[in-house]
């Protein structure tokens, strides 16, 4: 590797490598990050993965905490959960509902994607094609799944019969 | 939490490794993402896109659902599963970022104590659902 230093690409990795993606480095593959920074993993489509990976399950996570709460309402009485229930009928949270989806969708594309590099042997070699090949699947579910979430808001909104 | 490396040929490895805490960890995640694929998935087809979505529901419809069995059991699974899987992620992400111990300490209390509030909370719910509660107001 074209006189990379390499005791400068493994500590700038740091604590931020993964574990599975970190396969990725054990492959005898060209350098995908920046050479300038020497890095081989910095940059890589497989370090965004990882970044999306992670903020789409926190923020999740936060989001399930909200719902137990709301959730918990059918304990106190049946209108203030239909109240809490009504805000989720909303035009921007139904946006946001979108999102929410769009976020578990691609957590869970993306960690099966993980599973099959850390437990199938050829794992390591298609993790490049899997993740397109998520991509790919993901676009294909939420474009109709966008469509049925917002059809009733949209025409609420903007009439029709 | 220091990362420590044996010296090459060390005899004995340190006792610390002696603990299988992360590796037990690291295959809940996998065997609980298999897991939460159908539950979390299924359950966004059926509240979003299904027979009207978000639209249709309110009380009446929750309390549908939970004269079943089968759901009550979903919902209880998906609680315990999601909940420890998003804990113990957030737990990984508390050790990668947070630089003081102290900080780290307590953001983990923090964790742990919304982690036990949110199953008790949850599971207290399903468990002692009542469709005849009276309507207030
Ligand atoms: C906008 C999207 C969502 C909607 C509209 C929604 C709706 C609901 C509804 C109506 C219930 C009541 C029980 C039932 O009818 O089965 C419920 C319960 C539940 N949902 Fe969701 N949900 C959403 C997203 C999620 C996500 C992403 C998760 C997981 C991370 C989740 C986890 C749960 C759990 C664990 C319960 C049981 C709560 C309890 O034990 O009190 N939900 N949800
Ligand atoms: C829908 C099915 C799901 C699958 C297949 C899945 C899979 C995974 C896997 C394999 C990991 C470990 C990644 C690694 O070791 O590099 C992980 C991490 C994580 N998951 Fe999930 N998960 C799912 C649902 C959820 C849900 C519902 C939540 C939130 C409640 C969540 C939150 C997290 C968090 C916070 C992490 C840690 C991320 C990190 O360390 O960077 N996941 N997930």
């Amino acid at each position: 590797m074209g006189g990379t230093p390499i005791s400068k690409s493994i500590s700038d990795v740091g604590g931020l490598l993964p574990m599975s993606d970190s396969a990725v480095a054990t492959e005898q593959v060209p350098p995908r990050g920046s050479r300038r920074t020497g890095t081989l993993y910095r940059g890589d489509p497989g370090m965004w993965s990882w970044v999306a990976h992670r903020i789409t399950g926190v923020l999740t996570f936060f989001f399930l905490f909200a719902h137990v709460l709301d959730t918990a309402l059918v304990r106190v009485s049946p209108n203030a959960y239909d109240e809490i229930i009504g805000t989720y009928k909303t035009p921007v949270v139904n946006l946001l509902e979108v999102g929410l989806v769009g976020a578990v969708l691609y957590h869970a594309l993306n960690g099966l994607r993980v599973m099959l590099v850390d437990f199938w042997s050829r794992g390591p070699k298609f993790q490049k094609p899997m993740l397109w090949t998520i991509i790919g699947i993901w676009v294909v579910v939420m474009v109709p799944g966008a469509y049925f979430m917002l059809e009733r808001t949209a025409r609420d909104l903007f009439g029709g019969n | 939490m220091t990362l420590a490396l044996d010296k090459p040929r060390a005899p004995r490895r340190p006792s610390a490794r002696r603990s299988n805490f992360e590796l037990a960890s690291w295959l809940f995640m996998r065997i609980s993402g298999l897991a939460l694929i159908v539950l979390v998935l299924g359950h966004l087809l059926i509240m979003n896109i299904l027979d009207g979505g978000v639209h249709r529901i309110n009380f009446a419809f929750v309390a549908g659902r939970w004269s079943s069995p089968f759901w009550q059991f979903w919902d209880l699974s998906m609680l315990w599963l999601a909940e420890i899987h998003g804990g113990n992620g957030l737990r990984t992400v508390i050790n990668d970022y947070a630089r003081k111990d102290a900080t780290r300490f307590w953001l983990k209390i923090m964790l742990y104590v919304s982690m036990v509030l949110i199953l008790a909370l949850g599971s207290y719910v399903i468990f002692t659902f009542d469709a005849t509660i009276p309507t207030t107001n």
